[in-house]
């Protein structure tokens, strides 16, 4: 290899260097901006700034699902497993938007610990399997918990 | 006699005859490659569980992505090759995949935005991963775009591997940016070290359509780059001879 080309290569190598760095430090001084939602949890420890639009995402609470009488309004828990926010949404969800499945609510937090929501999305996980399948690891799911409950009783 | 044979390879003359005897073997197999995946795709593989048959449009949506950021990271070792050791051919190669990764960035981001209105609830977010796929298709566009505003292909050449060696830091920000930060889009299913979180009767005609599109990019950056080379070295006596005869 000839000196020119060892320094072509170093020449590369800096710049990408210098490239990466100043990317690691710009990537790391927007991080708050980066993440697309706060969890329950930030939220109740006053890390969401209030008054403002914000993102809240995480499961929504088996059996926590409840429709008003105007046939729109939804009212429902979201939760990290940790903590737990109560959202209100008035509009057509998502058709992923199901108790247990990962959301994510865009709108404001109320005084009174409410978040209404103008946007529901609903997030996917990366798991792809046929229903059957599904419904097999559900049932043996539900049988290891009903043999644990047993065990507990 | 190493050395003489990679010289031979980037000679543009010896490049076009090897090149004109592979493209059919590679369409070819790209081609019955494409139809079984979209036959094990569509018809053969099962509904999933939550999504039911909407699911469908990832054997194209993710094998997409995956070029789109695979044939970045070959411009960018190409471009750098090419700013190196000066091999024209590498150059060639380097600028030839642009338009194709464009367009694959294009329909990855076209076919998720089907994709999300239905099962997310929106057409578009500004999540990281989102954001960061558009950023890549700028960075394809803007490669083009300096290629084209440069008349000197040499000079172009050197200033396109520049910005597409610049941009390569943006590859490993859109494969993380799911696990760095909060996003809606989700986790990786395939491209991790765990095993893949899909059924083994869908993974099959993912991959089936992986490949095919590997060998689709191939084919087409030899048929591009073999256009490049006549264009470049028309005035040299084997193109006249070559134009003469046809």
């Amino acid at each position: 290899m000839t000196p020119k080309r060892k320094k072509r290569i170093m020449l590369i190598g800096l710049m990408l260097a210098g490239v990466a760095i100043a990317a690691g430090f710009a990537l790391q001084a927007f991080n708050e901006n980066l993440m697309f939602f706060y969890t329950p949890s930030e939220v109740s420890a006053g890390e969401a700034p209030a008054g403002r639009m914000i993102r809240v995402g995480g499961l929504v609470t088996e059996g926590s699902v409840q429709r008003q009488s105007d046939g729109l309004t939804v009212q429902f828990d979201v939760t990290d497993n940790n903590k737990t926010i109560t959202v209100q949404y008035t509009g057509i969800l998502p058709d992923l938007f199901r108790e247990g499945q990962g959301i994510v609510a865009h709108g404001q937090l109320q005084e009174d610990r409410l978040f209404v929501a103008a946007e529901v999305l609903a997030k996917h996980d990366e798991n792809y399997m046929p229903p059957e399948v599904a419904d097999a690891l559900k049932a043996t799911h539900d049988a290891a918990t009903s043999d644990n409950a047993k065990k507990v009783n | 006699m190493f050395n003489n044979f990679f010289h031979r390879m980037a000679s543009p003359k010896h490049f076009y005859r090897l090149a004109g005897i592979l493209i059919p073997w590679l369409a070819v197999p790209c081609l019955l490659l494409t139809l079984a995946g979209l036959y094990y795709g569509l018809v053969k593989a099962p509904p999933d569980y939550q999504q039911g048959d909407s699911y469908r449009i990832m054997f194209i949506h993710v094998p997409a992505a995956w070029m789109s950021m695979f044939i970045y990271v070959v411009m960018a070792g190409a471009g750098a090759i090419g700013l190196i050791w000066r091999i024209k051919l590498a150059e060639m190669v380097a600028i030839s995949s642009a338009p194709i990764g464009a367009s694959f960035t294009f329909l990855a981001l076209v076919t998720g935005s089907i994709w999300g209105k239905p099962m997310w609830g929106t057409w578009w977010v500004w999540d990281a991963r989102l954001t960061s796929e558009l950023i890549l298709l700028f960075l394809y566009l803007g490669v083009i775009a300096l290629n084209n505003a440069i008349d000197d292909k040499r000079m172009a050449a050197r200033a396109v591997a520049i910005l597409a060696l610049v941009g390569v830091i943006n590859i490993p920000i859109i494969h993380y940016s799911v696990e760095w930060w909060n996003t809606l889009h989700q986790g990786p299913t395939v491209t991790k070290f765990d095993k893949p979180s899909i059924h083994l009767s869908m993974l099959i005609p993912l991959l089936l359509m992986a490949v095919a599109f590997k060998l689709y990019y191939a084919f087409v950056v030899l048929m591009r780059a073999r256009c490049e080379v006549l264009d470049r070295e028309r005035n040299s006596g084997w193109v006249k001879e070559l134009a003469e005869k046809t």
